[in-house]
């Protein structure tokens, strides 16, 4: 019984014992943070007073696409102004989109005085967290949120897109072409819209096939919809649909194995999809059309360090700053013939000669123009 | 007409071949009273380890890089699936808790150790991945040839045979009849002197070989490289692959079999004469209107087997 009530009162005391301590040490914690953070601010921002972060989507920095792009430009950025990571620049990894929200308001907290969100997806929550925080500057990639402090950043993607038609038009043998999009949403229509008008512009007589895989990772589903494509007699696919896009790839190189001489080409979206493209000797990817998402936030990360954070407008990067273009990695697909029809094309969009539709009804009206 | 079967047949194929395999698994695992949740992540493990391992040894091994990559996955899967067995036969955990936990764990597992390794988020694509062939003089034979032989994987044809092995396996052996046993009625199994723990044991890491099995093909046959988004969602098809084929391997081949064939369809009809001007809407929300069509209709009450996610206590009743 005695031994009881000790045990009760050693456990208790115990108790009582780690409460304080835990008090204690999270004091300490709190203290010391803030210690290195001052020093952090003394060393490093010290020599440029302006810092740059970025959230992703789902996708990471090392999707291979947009959003390691953009994180590209984020470091060529830093690299620029003698900064590192985590020293004036850095991003947060959502893994899911419950988590935009809590790396947004981290970075708030941080004192970045710019906060990129990458990718439409994180609409919501960059309009959410910008009226809480209207002294910081956002920007969000690839999708318009109305709000005085925040800039949207959208590209031409339509521009680029009718020039991957316009290859993928001199192309084609058959004179059947493949669009695979993500999800049907006003941001691939803009990519189906230009690459229609581009084929149609070289030869109104092609075909052009549009399917949909309503999703960004269905990898299985994009090689269904590829493998009915190339059975139809398609021979070039461009595809705007993320991780989707693997299937075609998948199929296009299988193809490929077992018939090098059929011709099969895939064009990539986002970045230069070359690699993706590789099999044996081959390489199955015609061009990509490359967004140059590192462009677009390495020159907004440096107007707002100047002083000209555009806010509350929509900046659209597009042919003329090169933050679309067609990739030339694949010198022998590209053949001179279709690089020469490319860059007049290219020309004719720059100097305001053609009007790339972004709809679907600026794709009807444009090809009843033709 | 035989254009149409051709189109649609072939890439139900290889759409299925990773969920038979996968259910498969579900089928011995749950026949033996183990609900497997943990299939998802157990695909997620065979995905990650058939890339990583065929990245590595794609010029050690050449052209048998895929077949040894499989295999290494399924040794990996089942040894990881250990894990669940213990939790939920020995420690007796609630076996739905302990299997969503071995979703989370293979995710997280394989995406750390790809950003460890590669220093990046996603793998490259693999060099030696399985590719489609024509089976000689199969292929020649006339309607048939050209619908079942041409531009086939093997691993689909591997996927069939299995199911065919597992029915064999699960109902006309002595060690099938055990593990029924097990899973209907482990107190009356362990009289008749059936160590009710080591058949469990048993089934779960079969489970665990063959989710291995289901996920590396996925991952060498159609999406090429491993990153968060391989699988997604692929092991819970299976696992309703399972219930819509009443716990028997050839049910559960012949549901993962029916959702192949019923995205495939959606995705070719878009070109077939009399599906053409049907809204995409409808195509696309097909497969699982047909499947739930065909659960309510046509399969009738599926029944689990009574002692499924029931841990065993020596010497209860």
């Amino acid at each position: 019984m005695k031994n009881r009530k000790f045990l009760l009162l050693f456990a208790l005391l115990l108790t009582l014992g780690m409460v304080l301590a835990a008090c204690g040490s999270s004091g300490d914690d709190e203290t010391k943070g803030n210690d290195s953070k001052s020093e952090d601010d003394a060393s490093s921002e010290g020599a440029s007073d302006f810092s740059a972060a970025m959230v992703t989507d789902v996708g990471g920095v090392d999707d291979k696409s947009f959003n390691q792009s953009a994180w590209e430009g984020l470091k060529a950025w830093g690299k620029e102004h003698d900064l590192t990571k985590g020293n004036g620049f850095d991003y947060a990894q959502s893994d899911d989109k419950s988590q935009y929200m809590p790396n947004l308001t981290r970075l708030v907290k941080q004192k970045y005085n710019l906060i990129f969100g990458i990718g439409f997806k994180l609409k919501e929550d960059i309009t959410k967290v910008s009226k809480q925080y209207p002294d910081t500057h956002f920007a969000i990639v690839d999708d318009v949120v109305e709000q005085p402090n925040v800039a949207s950043v959208t590209f031409k993607e339509h521009q680029g897109s009718f020039l991957v038609g316009v290859a993928a038009a001199k192309k084609t043998k058959s004179n059947k072409v493949g669009f695979v999009g993500g999800v049907d949403s006003p941001l691939i229509n803009k990519f189906e819209s230009g690459f229609i008008a581009g084929v149609k512009s070289v030869n109104p007589d092609i075909e052009v096939e549009v399917q949909y895989a309503e999703s960004f990772g269905a990898a299985d589903k994009g090689k269904l919809i590829a493998s009915n494509m190339y059975n139809n007699g398609i021979d070039v696919i461009y595809h705007a649909s993320g991780a989707t896009g693997n299937g075609v790839f998948a199929q296009a190189k299988d193809i490929k194995q077992n018939n090098p001489d059929q011709d099969v080409w895939v064009i990539g979206v986002d970045r230069d999809q070359y690699a993706e493209g590789q099999i044996d000797d081959y390489n199955v990817t015609l061009t990509s059309m490359v967004k140059r998402v590192d462009i677009a936030v390495q020159d907004l990360a440096n107007k707002s360090m100047n002083g000209e954070f555009p806010g509350g407008e929509i900046l659209e990067y597009g042919l003329e700053d090169e933050a679309v273009s067609v990739a030339m990695t694949n010198k022998e697909a590209m053949t001179d013939d279709i690089v020469k029809a490319v860059e007049e094309w290219k020309e004719k969009i720059v100097n305001g000669e053609v009007e790339v539709p972004k709809t679907r009804e600026e794709t009807d009206a444009f090809l009843k123009a033709l | 007409m035989v254009d149409i079967l051709q189109s649609i047949i072939p890439p139900a194929l290889f759409f299925s071949a990773p969920l038979i395999f996968t259910a498969l698994g579900g089928v011995f695992s749950e026949r033996s009273g183990v609900v497997n949740i943990g299939l998802e992540g157990l695909m997620v493990m065979g995905a990650f380890v058939g890339i990583v391992f065929n990245l590595t040894f794609a010029d050690v091994f050449g052209d048998w890089t895929p077949w040894l990559s499989i295999i290494v996955a399924m040794v990996v899967s089942a040894i990881f699936s250990i894990i669940h067995a213990v939790a939920s036969v020995s420690f007796r955990a609630d076996q739905v808790v302990s299997g969503v936990a071995i979703n989370f764990l293979a995710l997280g597992l394989g995406v750390f150790l790809t950003k460890q390794w590669y220093d990046k988020g996603q793998t490259d694509m693999v060099t030696k991945p399985f590719y489609t062939m024509d089976i000689p003089l199969l292929s020649k034979v006339p309607v048939i040839g050209d619908i079942f032989f041409q531009g086939i994987y093997l691993t689909s044809y591997l996927a069939i045979i299995l199911a065919f092995v597992a029915w064999y396996v699960l109902h006309k052996t002595p060690f099938g009849l055990r593990l029924r046993a097990v899973g209907e009625h482990p107190a009356a199994a362990d009289t008749n002197g059936i160590n009710v723990y080591k058949m469990r044991y048993i089934a779960v890491i079969i489970s665990g070989a063959m989710g291995g099995l289901g996920g590396s093909v996925f991952a060498l046959t159609i999406a090429l490289n491993f990153s968060h988004a391989t699988i997604v969602g692929q092991g819970f098809m299976s696992l309703a692959a399972v219930i819509f084929g009443k716990w028997h391997p050839l049910g559960a081949m012949g549901a993962a079999l029916f959702f192949g064939f019923a995205q495939s369809l959606s995705v070719i009809s878009a070109g077939v004469p009399f599906l053409e001007d049907v809204p995409q809407v409808f195509l696309l929300i097909a497969p699982y209107v047909l499947t739930i069509l065909a659960l309510a209709g046509f399969v009738g009450r599926s029944e689990a087997p009574k002692a499924n996610g029931v841990p065993y206590i020596k010497g209860s009743r």
